[in-house]
């Protein structure tokens, strides 16, 4: 492909016959490539850039990403670049800041390339894929004791407008660490239609540790236009790649707000004329998200690893919306902020119920955690779901109606969050920490009702007289 | 005029080509696109114009380039050398991309389904002037540690051998000549097959024959049948890969077809690394030694993920030929049936419900009605089954959405997961008030022979419980456990004992992780016994509160973890136990 784009002069034209919110048609043009990327200057102008969303004999149809406003049908010029859409990336990216479309906004110079690299990215072959099972620790009892995360995750925050999953992912990415290991870390951070305040308070925190020279950011705010959204991610995932599997990096991915980001391809998709799907959403949201998310993961016979943490707003709460679904259907699990918890005060607010990482068993037990791990999480879900129902029950018919056992699944629901789920916002748990925590408090139940748990795990680690829930 | 051999690129937009002075193509003929040959398949034609679905990324293609036709049908290639390896939605080894391509799927690799270098053993079962039809077996090729690759005459082909050879050949190099009204055919190893027409059969049997899976929930509720199909719908995060997984692992088949319809990477990982590791309860070897795995990830071309189930039926058929019983997973439907709908978005027709074109519900019932049990074709009268394990993943969990509901009107099973267990990690998370089976009354027969008089029997008493507990728990919301009368207070603690000691399944547990029929009929007469002793002890007049605290419960409740070959005696201890204890309960008093 590169070799004969580079044939194909650049070619200009003035022929623009039409615009439409994000769209702007060009006719008269030749052998333009589906996916091409044209750069347009308007009237005032001004420099914009764009993609071929769809290429016809002689029409093209071009996404204008900074957006549609000043372009007219008489002078603006438009030049298709023979090239895909690329970036340029070097070692020296890390510790920069670009805008959505990848332009440096810090000051600095322009990044001499030692690839251009294409942002769309090829699938990984699942046979060269290696399988994720290194335990990272995050510090966190909710993540790592029950929903415990691991290098080459995917693993996304549900959330909601008000809730602080912000201040829960800097502290992920302050805290997590693999055991043992000492290997080349880094994080990309990639924002799309946030505030000014919310990027400003991840860039704090990421500078507040020292650790501003591992950090490479792709900047979209909420006042930046909004297609430029639908690149954002790709250019993050592409640098994320590089460095993952050219420089041995283990590098983290933080994308934030995807839900800003399936807005973006909504309009398109509307300005299209396309057939919808739910809620006005494209039909092939499912696959674009994909193509996001699953640029995830290790490679056999390579030493970096990708993981990804997006971050989506479910609006009005609601887990059942097309972003948060279909972003389940495709990544490793998910945490889910409950603005329950967070009234009462708690922090982090993660809801262990509905929250789930899918390669847990991998990465924990024996050698990697420890062996207790999956049986001490098993018990305390059951017990803490239990409690829960019972809490709804007693909102009915009043404690004393309640059995002994439910009493105490209700007293163990209470006590859990208020001691396992709730730390401070710099609490940097150990797993072991967390471990017994876990058995701490579960040894207010009877030793025979740990059903869940391996007898001899029971045996050693259980704590015979514990005082948790003995107060009343 | 005549039918041209080219056309040229008119548009493109995403995965879908149109392609003019293409006059001439048929409906679903493989069409070469571009100066990279990129792989697509004509879905629609108007005029001269033939709209052109890439199973590869359309990025960077241009108006005016090459479309080639090929003149045959979407085809996989079926012969030695298909079990144990790894495909992608249309037929190529990944293996041998990852060798030529690198660690990134990259375009335009043509590459056969079948090694043309590795030779294969092939020992003849036919001689000279013997006369064949399609479906006879030429001979044998031993595949894999367990398959026995039978080489069969292709469909609708016959005539007598003239010259047949053992020996060892490539899947290209004739191995028989066949004479048929004077004509000589030339025969090899390797057939093709298109991949949306059903190879055809004699007859089709009733699925009488249970499919055992090793997983309770299954194999005593909602049972499926060999050659039956089922599916499992559910919500993110209920756990329908991890029971697809444990059926493809577990399931009495002898050849699985394990096909990642547009799911995540990391899945198929997965399988690609157990299954070479995992033990085959059956056979003794390894499972990949009957398995062979199709993927089409969710960030692979859209087009090829809507192939791919239909190069795993095709897959599935050839080896039901060879009288084996087989099963495919099609982990999921609904990713199969959203590459459907944006195919058809892009083609603008009319959509039916949630944009989904209106011929959803034929295009899957015509795939569900591709198992069977069936009289396979030729001279002599064999018999093979193709079971399917459809995974529905309906947007929000809701079942009411078109994928969903279009596939309860084509499968006799249906296994639903619920968002609520899987939240209390209740696993399988399968809702047993709400699931179904229709295979139950053609294998109680089966079951009444090769399990026990009893089983089914005592299936409907544990479901009565447990329809029972349903009722009594909304009771319990209302006004509190206390409130109920002894005897359903007793009935509660039984109906819980169904629910985590026996329904609930721990798919990481060496032991627990598969359940023999033997264990799980035992499994049931342990829980019925106690039901009895409680019932006894109620009625002379033992309180709730005391029953509830019996210790045989928490041995009962460790039961599963007995390995299935120490359980009958297990089974006696424990009877023992539970009378033992309800009789010093009723004497205390």
């Amino acid at each position: 492909m590169s070799e004969q784009a580079k044939d194909i002069k650049s070619r200009e034209y003035r022929s623009v016959t039409q615009v439409a919110g994000p769209l702007m048609i060009v006719e008269g043009v030749e052998e333009v490539a589906y996916g091409e990327v044209v750069y347009i200057r308007t009237p005032g102008g001004e420099n914009r850039m764009g993609q071929v969303l769809e290429s016809q004999e002689n029409v093209a149809i071009v996404q204008v990403f900074e957006g549609t406003r000043g372009l007219d049908t008489d002078q603006t010029r438009v030049r298709f670049a023979g090239d895909i859409m690329r970036i340029s990336l070097s070692k020296e990216i890390l510790g920069r800041s670009f805008d959505g479309l990848g332009r440096p906004i810090d000051g600095g110079p322009e990044i001499i390339p030692e690839a251009r690299l294409s942002i769309t990215g090829a699938a990984i072959n699942p046979t060269a894929r290696a399988y994720p099972n290194e335990f990272i620790q995050t510090g966190i009892s909710t993540i790592d004791g029950m929903n415990t995360l691991v290098r080459g995750q995917k693993l996304p925050i549900f959330s909601g407008s008000g809730l602080p999953h912000n201040e829960l992912a800097a502290q992920i990415a302050r805290q997590a660490t693999v055991l043992g290991s000492e290997e080349p870390f880094s994080v990309i951070f990639a924002a799309m239609g946030i505030t000014h305040e919310e990027a400003n308070f991840f860039i704090n925190s990421f500078e507040s540790t020292g650790a501003l020279e591992r950090i490479v950011s792709f900047i979209n705010l909420a006042d930046d236009p909004a297609i430029e959204r639908i690149i954002t991610p790709r250019m993050a995932l592409t640098t994320a790649e590089f460095l993952a599997f050219n420089y041995d990096t283990h590098v983290l991915v933080i994308l934030t707000d995807m839900t800003n980001y399936c807005e973006a391809l909504r309009e398109i998709s509307s300005a299209r004329e396309e057939v919808p799907g739910r809620r006005g959403y494209p039909g092939y949201m499912y696959t674009d998200l994909a193509t996001n998310y699953e640029r995830a993961g290790r490679i056999i016979g390579k030493r970096g690893s990708i993981t990804q943490m997006p971050i989506l707003s479910m609006p009005d709460d609601d887990i059942t919306h097309p972003v948060p679904d279909l972003t389940g259907y495709i990544t490793e699990g998910q945490f889910v902020l409950s603005r329950e918890l967070h009234r009462k005060g708690i922090y982090p607010p993660v809801d262990v119920l509905p929250s789930l990482s899918r390669l847990m068993n991998e990465g924990i037990g024996e050698g990697r955690t420890r062996a207790d791990h999956l049986g001490v999480s098993d018990q305390c879900y059951s017990g803490y779901a239990e409690g829960r129902d019972v809490r709804s029950l007693v909102a009915v018919v009043g404690e004393e109606a309640l059995s002994e056992r439910d009493r105490l699944n209700l007293k163990f629901a209470e006590v859990f969050e208020e001691r396992f789920v709730t730390q401070g916002v710099d609490e940097n748990r150990t797993i072991e920490q967390t471990l017994d925590l876990g058995w701490e408090l579960l040894s207010m139940f009877p030793e025979g009702e740990l059903k869940r748990i391996d007898e001899k795990y029971v045996k050693q680690y259980y704590k015979k007289g514990s005082q948790v829930g003995a107060g009343d | 005029m005549g039918n041209q051999k080219t056309g040229r690129i008119k548009s493109i937009a995403g995965p879908l080509v149109i392609a003019k002075d293409m006059r001439g193509c048929e409906m679903y003929e493989v069409v070469r696109v571009g100066q990279e040959g990129l792989m697509g398949e004509i879905i629609k034609l108007i005029q001269d114009l033939a709209y052109v679905q890439v199973y590869e990324d359309t990025t960077g293609l241009k108006p005016g380039e090459e479309v080639v036709r090929t003149g045959a049908p979407v085809s996989v290639e079926l012969g030695p050398g298909i079990i144990t390896n790894f495909y992608d939605g249309i037929q190529r080894p990944l293996l041998e991309i990852k060798n030529q391509a690198g660690d990134y799927i990259t375009r335009g690799i043509n590459l056969p389904g079948l090694d043309p270098d590795k030779k294969w053993d092939f020992t003849a079962t036919v001689k000279k002037g013997d006369e064949l039809i399609g479906g006879d077996y030429l001979g044998e090729v031993q595949e894999s540690k367990v398959i026995k690759h039978r080489i069969m005459v292709p469909p609708g082909i016959q005539g007598k051998v003239v010259e047949i050879k053992s020996g060892s050949f490539t899947v290209n190099e004739v191995i028989a000549i066949l004479e048929s009204g004077g004509k000589k055919i030339e025969l090899t190893m390797k057939q093709k097959w298109p991949v949306r027409i059903g190879r055809p059969l004699k007859k089709k049997l009733d699925p009488e024959v249970p499919l055992l899976t090793g997983q309770r929930i299954y194999d005593t509720f909602f049972p499926i049948a060999k050659g039956g199909t089922a599916a499992i719908p559910g919500g993110f995060g209920t756990g329908k890969t991890v029971s697809q997984h444990q059926l493809a692992k577990w399931a009495d088949s002898q050849v699985v077809v394990y096909v990642g319809c547009g799911e995540r990477g990391n899945e198929m990982t997965e399988v690609l690394i157990t299954f070479p590791e995992l033990d085959d309860p059956s056979t003794g070897e390894k499972l990949m030694e009957r398995s062979t795995l199709i993927a089409n990830t969710s960030n692979m071309p859209v087009a090829a993920r809507e192939a791919s189930i239909y190069t795993g039926v095709t897959i599935a058929e050839y080896y039901r030929d060879m009288e084996y019983d087989v099963a495919l997973m099609a982990d999921s439907s609904s990713r199969w049936a959203e590459a459907l709908r944006e195919i058809s978005g892009r083609l603008e027709e009319m959509p039916g419900e949630e944009g989904f074109p209106a011929y959803l519900g034929t295009r899957l019932a015509d795939f569900y009605e591709r198992a069977g049990r069936v009289v396979t074709l030729g001279s002599q009268e064999r018999f093979g089954s193709v079971s399917i394990i459809g995974a529905v993943s309906p947007p929000g969990g809701d079942f009411s959405e078109p994928v969903a509901q279009n596939t309860l009107r084509v499968v006799s099973a249906f296994w639903a997961l619920d968002t609520n267990l899987a939240d209390r990690r209740h696993f399988p998370a399968i809702n047993w008030l709400t699931s179904y089976s229709l295979y139950l009354d053609f294998v109680k027969p089966w079951f009444d022979q090769n399990v026990g008089k009893e089983f089914q029997g005592l299936r409907g008493d544990m479901m009565a419980l447990l329809e029972q507990e349903a009722e009594l728990q909304e009771i319990v919301q209302l006004v509190g456990q206390d409130a109920l009368p002894e005897s359903d207070r007793a009935l509660l603690e039984v109906a819980r004992m169904i629910r985590e000691d026996y329904l609930q399944q721990h798919a990481y547990h060496e032991i627990d992780s598969y359940c023999s029929k033997e264990k799980q009929y035992l499994m049931l007469k342990i829980i019925m016994k106690f039901y009895q002793e409680v019932n006894k002890a109620i009625e002379s007049g033992v309180g709730a509160n005391r029953i509830a605290a019996v210790k045989v419960k928490d041995e009962i409740a460790r039961m599963k973890y007995t390995p299935n070959q120490d359980f009958p005696k297990r089974y006696e201890e424990l009877i023992q136990s539970i009378e033992g204890e309800f009789e010093s309960l009723r004497n205390q008093k």
